[in-house]
């Protein structure tokens, strides 16, 4: 820039310093006892820090147990071969007994040819038990200290379909006169947001309809979580801690396997059973028989039965995301 | 064969790369000298890094119930700063843009402040997402080739490009006119100017592209606004020139050097429209959520008036809301230009005002309520906030090193020594000039 001022004596270098910026006549000591301490405290303030950083950053070097070297080059689900899977199978089997001291199985149930599931739900005998979240926590292999569940089940005030009426911590007999009760779970849209948010394609819609996440893919940014308009989402915010006597032993690779720590996982209409002929825990533990699951492509199906002779309606549908969970009133 | 043999070693020409990464390690270990004021400085800034560098490896080993996120809030305090962030490293171009495009002398001199801020401002937004990662160890899964990468259906794949795409291209520009002027060598136009450009419409992008993330998603209304990139660019605008404002002036403190006068000038005269044009987009969204009405108000509710009782953001975006306004206030003095603490003052409230509007209330509301209407309120924890000014810390240290290594080059304190050189007239004239920060 054009200065007119002329170049101040203090630039640039002030001269204390034996840095190659000095004018020679500057610093009295003379210039080897001068270089000599100042390298001495540059190698000591140097250890320092080396040391400052191995220290700060030590708790990294704890997490080798659970982070093996086969875990972090491990492939994408979609990508690893029969044998591959066999592999990371007995891999997670073992890290169950390991670290959790249980015995379990592990399978991978791909889908049913031609079937697309669907759930439906009637509001007019759910009595607000909350024995359906009671029964994903414990099939699902949730986290017990936070008592997840892929369930939220709501008291809605009659007259209104408004969620901000609702209350999910109702603690009273139920169900109350003025009220009914909506349970909430992953709504398996056919336009599934969460998954076209995901930066890694950790999280994809299966032939049956089933949104999955791929545990050991996912790399924890929660975009998927915000992008979710039915709060169908939860992250592992910590390891679950499970004791070994209550862990489900019956599990599968997209299902409800362990979820590892600081990944998403969500409802999966429990594939682990559903592919196999089952029912989902929750249908199982309903007592007023409120749900409905079967296969959308069967006319047989008794959720086909309801979808073409109840008043159905699904939630938020004007987000167009065409979710794959009905709610119903009887006549 | 007795030719060849005569050939002196000397006269060889040592390769371009060779010489660009003796300037490069020159830069760097000239840059890391100098008085106890600046050892002070730096040693000060690694120990706040340091505590936040911990912090963060004890959130990976424990995990991120260290933070104060749940699944209600799933971002927080990082994503906040991350977004905050992108904006600081955009806001740079409104140096870029008056000394290419207008061809503003005085700015073109010094413009390489905005470009270096960027850098420092990108390493530190990237880093804040890494820290809000729940696995970081699998952060190969990202990359292009490597992993899975969604392009180009998910808004964060494009914007790793963009981020990544506007570090680089500011690497290479500050990196290429620092080189040579270590070499003393009048820059050629055209390997660089079509990078300035790139970089102008790039940096609109990097911004456009985050507030993408959030407007798309259907289901949270708080972000669902086509306002939401218009005005983040417009509140970029003013928390870049902000910052750049008050580092010219720390730069003339500390090299005794009087430059940039007009440059700030023209500064100010841009976020005089920028802070008014942001404060109008946000006037505008209160008045379209609180006119409405209807549920999907919660979020604005609760951000400005707090809803059913709960009202943790209330102060934040009152902090906000009365450090712009007074900011705006300020700016539009006549005396903003003759008073320095008035100008400081006004660049430090709008900075802060900004980081809060397009920090916590920007991001934290529209998960409040959450999309079932729960309210589950959220304050970070220690961990966040040590993570945050850890990450602070270690942007300040880098923008500081960048900022030494060119006024080094700039003073000629670093310079090519290696005589394997030829001077020209042009260069002779580069040299003379003096040119810019010193």
């Amino acid at each position: 820039m054009n200065d007119p001022s002329p170049p101040s004596p203090k630039t640039p270098c002030g001269g204390n310093c034996s840095c190659s910026g000095g004018s020679a006549n500057a610093s009295p000591p003379p210039g080897d006892d001068g270089s000599t301490r100042r390298a001495v405290l540059k190698g000591l303030g140097a250890t320092l820090g080396v040391a400052a950083y191995a220290k700060a950053l030590a708790p990294l070097t704890e997490l080798t147990k659970e982070t093996s070297m086969d875990e972090f080059l491990q492939k994408h689900y979609k990508e690893l071969s029969k044998d591959e899977i066999a592999t990371v199978i007995t891999r997670l089997t073992q890290e169950a007994k390991e670290q959790y001291g249980a015995d379990v199985t592990i399978s991978d149930p791909k889908p049913q040819e031609g079937v697309k599931f669907g759930y439906a739900l009637n509001l007019s005998i759910c009595n607000g038990c909350r024995k359906c979240a009671e029964a994903c926590h414990l099939e699902n292999n949730h986290d017990r200290p936070s008592h997840q569940s892929y369930i939220r089940v709501f008291e809605m005030t009659k007259g209104s379909m408004d969620f901000e009426k609702g209350n999910v911590h109702y603690d009273h007999p139920v169900p109350q006169p003025d009220k009914y009760y909506m349970p909430v779970q992953c709504q398996q849209c056919e336009h599934p947001p969460c998954v076209d948010v995901c930066p890694v394609e950790a999280t994809w819609k299966e032939k049956d309809g089933i949104v999955v996440v791929d545990y050991n893919w996912c790399i924890g940014c929660r975009y998927c979580e915000a992008a979710c308009p039915y709060h169908a989402r939860r992250f592992n915010w910590q390891k679950p801690q499970i004791p070994a006597a209550e862990i489900n032993p019956d599990q599968s690779y997209l299902s409800n396997r362990i979820r590892p720590q600081g990944v998403m996982e969500k409802c999966t209409f429990c594939l682990h059973r559903t592919r196999n002929g089952r029912l989902p825990a929750c249908l199982e533990a309903c007592p007023t028989g409120a749900r409905v699951f079967g296969d959308l492509n069967d006319p047989a199906s008794e959720v086909r039965y309801v979808l073409e002779n109840k008043r159905v309606f699904v939630l938020k549908e004007e987000l167009g995301l065409k979710p794959q969970f009905f709610y119903f009133f009887d006549e | 064969m007795s030719d060849s043999a005569v050939i002196p070693v000397p006269a060889k020409p040592v390769p371009e790369w060779r010489q660009y990464l003796r300037f490069a390690w020159n830069a760097f270990s000239q840059s890391v000298e100098g008085g106890w004021k600046f050892y002070v400085w730096m040693t000060l800034l690694t120990a706040v890094f340091l505590v936040g560098a911990n912090a963060w490896a004890v959130q990976v080993r424990d995990g991120m119930a260290l933070t104060a996120m749940s699944d209600h809030v799933s971002w927080g305090l990082y994503i906040a700063n991350f977004t905050f962030l992108v904006g600081l490293a955009a806001g740079g171009v409104m140096m870029v843009i008056p000394a290419y495009l207008y061809h503003d002398e005085q700015m073109h001199d010094i413009v390489i402040i905005g470009e270096l801020l960027a850098i420092a401002a990108i390493i530190m937004s990237i880093m804040f997402v890494v820290c809000d990662l729940g696995r970081p160890d699998r952060f190969w899964h990202m990359m292009p080739g490597l992993g899975k990468f969604n392009f180009p259906v998910s808004m964060l794949t494009w914007d790793v490009i963009v981020l990544n795409g506007y570090f680089a291209i500011n690497v290479y520009i500050c990196g290429y006119l620092l080189y040579k002027r270590f070499r003393a060598q009048q820059p050629v136009a055209k390997m660089y100017m079509p990078a300035v450009f790139l970089s102008i419409v790039w940096a609109i992008s990097i911004h456009t592209v985050t507030a993408f993330l959030y407007c798309g998603l259907g289901g949270r209304p708080f972000w669902n606004t086509a306002l939401l990139a218009p005005r983040f660019l417009a509140s970029a605008f003013v928390s870049g020139p902000a910052f750049i404002i008050v580092a010219i002036q720390i730069i003339r403190w500390q090299t005794g050097r009087m430059f940039g006068e007009g440059a700030i000038r023209t500064l100010v005269g841009i976020v005089r429209i920028t802070i008014l044009i942001s404060l109008l987009m946000v006037v505008s969204e209160i008045f379209v959520e609180f006119y409405t009405g209807g549920s999907h108000t919660g979020a604005a509710k609760y951000l400005y008036f707090g809803l059913h009782g709960h009202h943790e953001l209330v102060p934040w975006i009152w902090t906000s809301i009365v450090f712009t306004i007074v900011a705006v206030v300020l700016f539009m003095q006549p005396k903003v230009n003759r008073r320095p603490v008035l100008l400081n003052t006004a660049c430090l409230l709008a900075f802060v005002g900004l980081w809060i509007e397009k920090g916590m209330g920007m991001i934290i509301p529209a998960f409040i309520p959450s999309t079932l209407h729960e309210i589950v309120e959220y304050r970070p924890s220690l961990t966040e906030w040590k993570i945050t000014a850890g990450i602070w810390a270690l942007g300040f240290m880098i923008y500081t090193l960048l900022l030494k290594i060119t006024i080094n080059i700039h003073s000629r304190k670093l310079k090519d020594t290696s005589g394997a050189r030829t001077v020209t007239p042009d260069d002779a004239l580069a040299m003379a000039d003096g040119g810019g920060l010193v």
